[in-house]
């Protein structure tokens, strides 16, 4: 479908549009607007690549978001580590502890919402955890970055002045997770990871490892979501139990693609595009009819949930894809009818 | 090329396999008969190794296989077809076909190619980018024999894959399998539709409540009064020997 010169020129224009958007847009607000959307994206990628792509649903990401910014605000705060270094063991740390869940899981065999629950649970106990191993986490405290201060380390110490900065290294996080997911669909591990996900049985009897492949995809999961931890920590520079292992991440971890479309490349960012759009105009719009009404964009935002679930189960890519597949089907039908 | 030696399958206090033998010899089309709930496909699945036997032993191709999974016993050439067709639904028919392909193959390119080329020979041609979803039955089952022979198999294991076809669609099937047959491959199939039975197989294996019963030529074997009771009851043979006009 990318193939064709409608897409290819829409996706050049975008990708443009994209590398020049800190020139035209000038706000802080829609500049942290569009890193907070690519973020999620980011995160829901990492979801996508076992959730949707695998059929192994997660209701605990957070478990790889919280390990990795723990790693990288730890290894910072107490022993001074450069960010650059300190992401490489972050990385490594969220393919420990998804290594850790996935053997467990996947050697006994827990498949759908026996899986979840798992990783419910894992991520709950390790937000118990960082809340009593103060001498490591701080405890409830949270651990504070401490700021640079110099405008000439800025890209040395992960740090960026203004939001220009932030903005260009999560637009790249993006970008390289939608290659390595786009790559991922084309090679025989996509390929087997979503012959596992639609019948892990006649998969095995095709001769697919179902038990290595998911330990593959939970792997590059957990160093994605760890890798969004570790943006996360240097954008805030402060992270605490309920941030790291809370499910709030979790939660947006795996709505993002539902809505988008899961199991597709584009799917977490169209998710993430549309859910922070429909964010900001139930806000902007309960205001303007109700005045402060606090709380009531959120029941909007209920509802739109909703109504997407209900009625698009392919999610934003689905419509999409429907849409152009109804076109071309149309066409097609004039075309033999104007043959006959 | 395929030797299975005093097989026995529990469930429970269920024996559902009980010291059952079978050889496939290269080559040839040998198959598995017998009523409903004899143990048929539950000694598929202890061969191909969705199942591990309680006692016994599987060689294939000198290779002792008891108790590999089955992902490994693909590997060695040996993949069987489910009864109960497992297409994965939200797919194309060949990228359906070339998840098999990928057994031999590493490259998605390459793998698309063949699983196309399988399709074609398996006339599936005119349906490979319809999504598997919307098969008809004859369809998901010539899918279903796709997928396992772009493994690049030494040894299909069918199990039923003419249940629920009309006339022609059999007559159809029993060609490929033939056709399948002629390349090299060597097979075992469970079947209960007996015409396909008595024309494809070489050499026919009987299992009724677990234990091989009979075993022979298939014209033989259906002349065998033992096989006559296991399917219509006891006494039968009997009856129709006596020229009952119930026969």
């Amino acid at each position: 479908m990318t193939g064709t010169m409608g897409w290819r020129i829409f996706w050049l224009v975008l990708g443009a549009l994209a590398i020049v958007a800190p020139w035209i847009i000038t706000s802080g607000f829609w500049i942290n607007f569009l890193i907070l959307t690519l973020f999620l994206a980011f995160l829901g990628q990492g979801w996508n690549i076992m959730g949707g792509y695998g059929g192994q649903f997660s209701f605990g990401h957070a478990v790889f978001f919280g390990t990795g910014a723990y790693i990288q605000a730890i290894l910072q705060s107490k022993f001074g580590w450069n960010p650059w270094l300190t992401l490489w063991f972050a990385m490594a740390g969220g393919v420990l502890v998804a290594a850790f869940i996935g053997y467990l899981s996947f050697r006994y065999g827990l498949r759908g919402s026996y899986f979840a629950l798992i990783t419910l649970a894992f991520a709950e106990a390790f937000r118990v955890l960082a809340t009593a191993a103060e001498g490591v986490t701080e405890g409830g405290k949270g651990i504070l970055i401490a700021l640079n201060q110099d405008p000439e380390r800025s890209f040395a110490m992960m740090q960026f002045a203004t939001g220009t900065g932030y903005y260009y290294f999560i637009l790249i996080l993006t970008v390289l997770s939608l290659v390595v997911v786009w790559a991922m669909e084309r090679s025989r591990f996509g390929a087997q990871l979503v012959a596992v996900r639609e019948n892990e049985d006649a998969a095995e009897a095709i001769g697919v490892n179902a038990f290595r492949v998911k330990m593959g995809a939970i792997c590059l999961s957990g160093a994605m979501t760890a890798l969004g931890g570790v943006f996360y920590v240097q954008k805030f520079l402060l992270m605490d139990p309920n941030i790291a292992y809370g499910p709030t991440k979790s939660v947006e971890a795996l709505v993002v693609p539902i809505i988008g479309g899961m199991g597709t490349v584009f799917g977490p960012l169209l998710g993430s595009a549309f859910l922070h759009t429909m964010g900001e105009i139930t806000k902007e719009a309960t205001q303007f009819f109700w005045q402060d009404r606090p709380g009531l964009d959120l029941i909007f935002y209920g509802v739109i949930l909703v109504l997407v679930l209900a009625f698009l189960p392919n999610g934003l890519v689905g419509l999409i894809k429907g849409q152009w597949r109804g076109r071309r089907q149309g066409r097609a039908a004039e075309r033999k009818k104007a043959v006959a | 090329m395929l030797e299975a030696t005093d097989i026995i399958k529990r469930f429970g206090g269920l024996v559902a396999v009980s010291d059952a033998s079978l050889t496939v010899p290269e080559g040839r089309i040998v198959s598995l008969i017998g009523p409903n709930g004899a143990g048929k496909t539950t000694l598929f699945a202890v061969i191909s190794g969705f199942l591990k036997p309680d006692a016994g032993r599987i060689t294939f191709a000198g290779t002792d296989v008891t108790g590999m999974r089955p992902h490994e016993v693909c590997r060695l050439g040996l993949v069987r077809t489910f009864q109960v067709v497992q297409p994965f639904a939200n797919l194309t028919v060949r990228e359906n076909i070339a998840a098999g392909a990928h057994n031999r193959i590493r490259g998605r390119a390459e793998a698309l190619d063949h699983a196309g080329e399988v399709g074609k020979r398996l006339g599936m041609g005119g349906m490979l980018d319809q999504p598997a979803g919307a098969l008809t039955v004859a369809g998901r089952k010539r899918l279903e024999l796709s997928r396992a022979l772009a493994t690049g198999p030494k040894l299909l294991l069918l199990d039923e894959v003419m249940a629920g076809l009309n006339a022609t669609e059999i007559t159809e099937i029993v060609e490929v399998i033939r056709g399948i047959r002629d390349t090299g491959i060597t097979i075992l199939l469970i079947e209960h539709v007996m015409q396909a039975v008595m024309s494809l197989s070489d050499y026919t294996y009987v299992l009724n409540n677990g234990a091989i019963i009979s075993r022979g030529a298939p014209r033989e074997v259906a002349a065998d009064p033992q096989v006559v009771e296991a399917y219509l009851g006891h006494g039968a043979s009997e009856r129709i020997a006596a020229g009952g006009a119930g026969a």
